[in-house]
């Protein structure tokens, strides 16, 4: 695994892989297998995608700690990368195909109607995220600074699940999935956050 | 042949229907009623797919392009079936709509049980092709073919008393395994007034053929001016009552599934806009119209009510 992990080819391959469902999509379009309602499709999918790998990218801290694989690091940038992709896409079908970039229109939504404010935030605090992935501004901002803002994919991913809890009309398990799946990825954050405050207050028993 | 819809008050079915054919059932439907009472109709076969015989073409009719026929068997919603609009046309194959009876009862003179087979013979069948909007913002065009419900109630005659109608789906968990979204049996009410308007279907075909279990086989209630999910499905109960039914999504959320639940683009769902609609099958959304474009013959109905309230 390790190894895997750390080869050269493993990059490209994970890219590809998380351009699939894209290019799944775009097939299905050509071969009509969108259903009967294609712009609902689209927004679902691009919207389970972007919450998809919001989740894959925050779990990549625990995964990498739990299972002692430093090297899967290297995919997390990607990672986030593709969920403001998907994101992207997700609002440009809104603001395309359902809107018809009728801006008024979308500005009265956005203010009036909750799921999609709080669906706009999410999206809105990924991008300077996107524009921070590089590793310039890492040493731009320096390290702490750039986590710390980098935190607020904590936010984003929480407001991608109200978002779509929101949004259903009556079966809310899927967002309850994503839910649980947040729980989990944030809760772990805390569980460390709180240990490691312990452990700075209780000092280490010195040996004799 | 596609005739476009006129005024209500303009029409009569005997004007629709050729004189020959129309004399015909006049003779066949009283044969029938005698009948009735003797013996017990062998269940027919009300397979799906089926073509349905002796369907005459209502001038009830938009001259809108319908909807394919794939789409409309295949995106829907029926929850006791699932709640992606796939799931209907998955989970209900094997569904059993034979034999199937429907009880019609309460503020009646005379209740009694319907065989299928018998609710097709009650008045003409008639394809009709309405325009059919969802909730949801999105919207078809059907070619449906039903009788029109106030021939049924007709026969049962509503007592003074009977003010509203209740329908109840029939619901069976161990053919609807997917069901456990909604508080079943799903349940619709109309306003008596609304029930008897010439525009509200019983519905037991759609394209020719009889309806697709997905649909609501074996009978459905088509509602053109209202909101789809008004339009119950699988019906097996219609009880006549005094006071206001309680109808499953109203229940469920009063504040976005109102009673009325008519079509009206100047009452916004709380979620979403209802100025717009996407029709299945086209890239632009369209401006959804009052009433769903049936206004001229059902705005009477609401006169001095407010729709902002009542939605």
């Amino acid at each position: 695994m390790k190894r895997i992990l750390s080869s050269r080819w493993v990059k490209p391959v994970v890219f590809l892989a998380a351009l699939a469902p894209l290019l799944l999509l775009v097939w299905q379009f050509f071969h009509d297998g969108l259903g009967a309602n294609p712009l609902q499709f689209i927004t679902h999918a691009t919207g389970d995608w972007t919450l998809r790998f919001l989740v894959f990218t925050l779990a990549v801290t625990p995964l990498r700690k739990l299972l002692n694989l430093p090297d899967l690091i290297r995919f997390r940038r990607m990672l986030g990368l593709y969920a403001f992709f998907y994101g992207c896409l997700h609002l440009m079908t809104y603001l395309w195909f359902d809107k018809f970039f009728d801006w008024a229109d979308i500005v009265k939504d956005i203010a009036k109607r909750p799921y999609i404010t709080i669906g706009t935030l999410g999206l809105v605090l990924m991008i300077p995220l996107a524009i921070t992935s590089t590793v310039g501004w890492i040493r731009r901002m320096g390290g702490k600074r750039w986590q710390m803002l980098h935190r607020l994919t904590y936010v984003s991913i929480v407001a991608g699940v109200i978002h779509y809890y929101w949004l259903v009309k009556l079966d809310v398990s899927r967002p309850l999935f994503y839910g649980g799946l947040t729980a989990i990825l944030l809760l772990y954050r805390v569980a460390v956050w709180f240990m490691k405050s312990r452990a700075r207050r209780v000092p280490a028993p010195v040996a004799a | 042949m596609i005739i476009k819809s006129r005024q209500s008050s303009d029409l009569r079915y005997s004007q629709v229907t050729p004189k020959g054919e129309y004399l015909n059932r006049r003779r066949f439907l009283s044969a029938g009623s005698l009948a009735l009472g003797a013996l017990t109709l062998p269940a027919q076969p009300a397979q799906a797919g089926t073509k349905l015989e002796g369907v005459v073409k209502s001038s009830y009719t938009v001259s809108d392009k319908a909807t394919p026929y794939k789409d409309v068997t295949t995106y829907n919603n029926f929850y006791e079936f699932g709640v992606d609009k796939e799931d209907p046309a998955v989970n209900a194959k094997n569904f059993r709509t034979s034999p199937w009876t429907i009880s019609v009862e309460g503020d009646v003179a005379k209740p009694r049980k319907f065989d299928i087979s018998e609710i097709l013979k009650i008045a003409p069948l008639e394809e009709r092709i309405y325009r059919h909007r969802c909730v949801e913002a999105w919207s078809m065009v059907v070619p449906w073919i039903g009788i029109p419900l106030n021939a049924l109630l007709k026969l049962v005659e509503p007592t003074a008393k009977a003010k509203y109608v209740a329908f109840q789906s029939l619901y069976d968990p161990r053919q609807m395994p997917k069901a456990g979204a909604l508080d079943f049996p799903y349940m619709e009410g109309l306003r008596l007034d609304e029930a008897m308007h010439p525009l509200t279907m019983l519905t037991v075909g759609l394209y020719g053929e009889v309806l697709p279990n997905q649909n609501g086989a074996p009978l459905r209630l088509t509602v053109p001016w209202k909101y789809g999910f008004k339009g119950i499905k699988s019906i097996n109960r219609i009880r006549l009552v005094g006071s206001q039914p309680s109808t499953s999504w109203n229940t469920m959320a009063a504040r976005e599934y109102g009673f009325y639940s008519n079509v009206n683009p100047n009452v916004d769902h709380p979620r979403w806009s209802q100025a717009k609609e996407r029709r299945i099958g086209e890239f632009f959304k369209r401006d959804t119209l009052m009433f769903n474009g049936y206004g001229d013959q059902v705005a009477g109905l609401y006169s001095g009510l407010d729709l902002k309230k009542n939605y």
